[in-house]
């Protein structure tokens, strides 16, 4: 059984008024336990208006969103359950950061579910070392923490709720190349140490081609793909036609060959690409 | 939820009340709302109420928005107005019942409150609902442009005014992602008490306010790399030009008010 799943899922902002958008268009989709979706599409596809369906902040106008086979909408108690089962952490997260101590803001979260202070404690310190938050941040305000410290410190109160599925929308935005890095690698760790679900949207084909399992692909609040990596990264003039790309170290392969280099093109690593060289040098 | 707040929020269209210059449109404005004041009984009261339905029909602004609109100031309305029947002992009694009595005219002044307000709201809402909040300013820098003898520096004003205007959109969307967020770590905005409520908007106001410093200052650091010093002396790109229709929309306010003035004298004055 798919661990979330959206049935012919319809949603309008505005509707009524001369601003009417359609913002998902019939979107059915089934997402497994424990895998990590990486989801891509041009801005304005429907990505984050989908992420919001998940934990039903947002409601659909037509359709259903399952989590684990229960409808989250059917009830005001069920969509409070998937409020903390699915912990969604918005693009620029730093800046619903509110307490006095970054403790205190990771705290949130898990304060909300009604936990006892000794379950709270475990899971904040648990969340910090997930992100790299050394003991003593804890206790800075989180006005004084650098970008990238702020962003991972905002990460780690929605995992101190410790959601069976956790999405994460851009998470890596407008960081610098460090903090992108610790922040893609402490979400792989993240899968690896929990074997939780993990969603992740990104603009980087990069990224998403490093992690990813699945690759979820949206346009115009549709499901345009839905499968491999690399069977999503195969179809190049399609992506390209939607405004999305291929990985760099892809495109390098797909020039080479195009040059008459005899390299495979479903690489989308840059380890990849560096043992395709080195065979290649053997056999000549 | 905090999306239908519509008061101030611009609905493009192509009406003849879209079309109006927006120094005459916001000058009329200001006439009829003096006229709803000049209303003295219910038929008086009811051509005003009417000509203000008539001007929203014909501005195309969706009925729904406008009375979504109304969600929010439905308590205001029913306030006054009941005030008004417990406070009025003139006319025939029709319930008695302790100290409170309650007349027909009381009941009268009552709707008269009620659909005084309504009419002001619906006819001030529609000036923001047809005229771009750019244009707005515009026309309010020009007509009070004389204030410049008294050393009121109208165009700063107006450039604040622009500015804050603009942000009111933007403010609102920030409070909506904000309140998501929070939302989303399961914050609880809905149930408890009034203290409890109060205590669970601090994790939406604080980042707001932090959010808002961190804008103003962007803004005013991006103003200033653009050479801004003031409005003093900065010209428009576009003119503002009245055109037939401005002045027949003169004649018509001019004709409401002398019909109103009328049927003040004919019927019973009701305040």
């Amino acid at each position: 059984m798919p661990v979330l799943e959206t049935k012919n899922l319809t949603y309008q902002y505005g509707a009524g008024t001369p601003f009417c958008v359609t913002a998902l268009d019939d979107v059915s989709v089934s997402i497994e336990k424990g895998e990590l979706v990486g989801i891509i599409g041009h801005t304005g596809s429907g990505k984050s208006t989908l992420m919001q369906h998940f934990n039903a902040l947002l409601k659909p106008d037509k359709g259903q969103v399952l989590l684990e086979g229960k409808d989250i909408n059917e009830n005001k108690q069920a969509g409070l359950e998937a409020r903390f089962k699915v912990g969604l952490c918005f693009q620029y997260p730093e800046y619903q950061l509110f307490e006095a101590t970054v403790y205190k803001d990771i705290a949130y979260g898990p304060a909300n579910m009604k936990l006892d202070g000794k379950e709270v404690d475990a899971r904040v310190r648990q969340a910090a070392e997930y992100v790299g938050i050394p003991p003593d941040m804890l206790e800075k305000s989180p006005f004084d923490l650098s970008g990238g410290e702020k962003r991972r410190a905002a990460i780690a109160g929605v995992m101190a709720m410790r959601p069976e599925i956790l999405i994460l929308d851009e998470p890596t935005a407008g960081l610098d190349p460090s903090g992108r890095s610790k922040i893609m690698e402490l979400i792989v760790n993240y899968k690896k140490t929990t074997g939780n679900t993990v969603l992740l949207v990104s603009h980087s084909m990069d990224e998403i081609a490093a992690v990813s399992d699945r690759i979820l692909v949206m346009k115009g609040g549709k499901i345009a793909m839905f499968d491999s990596v690399k069977h999503v990264f195969g179809r190049v003039s399609e992506l390209i036609s939607m405004g999305l790309f291929v990985p760099e170290i892809t495109n390098i392969m797909l020039k080479l060959k195009e040059r008459g280099v005899g390299v495979r093109t479903d690489i989308f690593t840059l380890e990849g690409a560096a043992n395709e060289l080195l065979h290649l040098l053997f056999l000549h | 939820m905090i999306k239908d707040i519509t008061i101030g929020q611009f609905f493009p269209g192509k009406s003849f009340i879209h079309k109006m210059d927006a120094r005459a449109k916001f000058s009329l404005m200001f006439a009829f709302i003096i006229i709803i004041f000049v209303c003295k009984n219910l038929v008086s009261l009811g051509i005003v109420f009417g000509f203000a339905l008539f001007m929203i029909i014909l501005s195309k602004v969706a009925i729904k928005t406008i009375l979504k609109s109304f969600k929010m100031i439905v308590f205001i309305i029913i306030l006054t107005s009941a005030l008004q029947i417990f406070y009025n002992s003139k006319g025939t009694v029709l319930f008695d019942w302790w100290k409170i009595k309650v007349t027909d005219i009381g009941m009268l002044t009552a709707l008269f409150m009620a659909v005084r307000i309504i009419t002001l709201i619906l006819s001030s809402s529609l000036l923001t609902y047809t005229t771009s909040p750019t244009l707005l300013t515009d026309a309010i820098e020009r007509l009070f442009s004389p204030l410049k003898i008294l050393r009121i520096n109208v165009s700063t004003l107006a450039m604040m005014m622009t500015i804050a205007l603009r942000f009111i959109p933007i403010l609102i969307d920030e409070v909506d992602r904000i309140m998501s967020a929070q939302k989303a770590r399961g914050a609880d905005l809905e149930t408890g008490g009034l203290i409890k409520r109060a205590k669970a908007l601090l994790p939406i106001f604080i980042p707001l306010f932090v959010n808002s410093f961190r804008r103003a200052f962007e803004l005013a650091y991006a103003m200033e790399c653009r050479c801004y010093k003031g409005g003093e002396g900065r010209t428009r790109m576009t003119a503002m030009k009245m055109h037939i229709r401005d002045f027949f929309a003169v004649f018509v306010i001019a004709g409401l008010l002398a019909g109103v003035i009328w049927v003040n004298r004919v019927f019973v004055a009701l305040i």
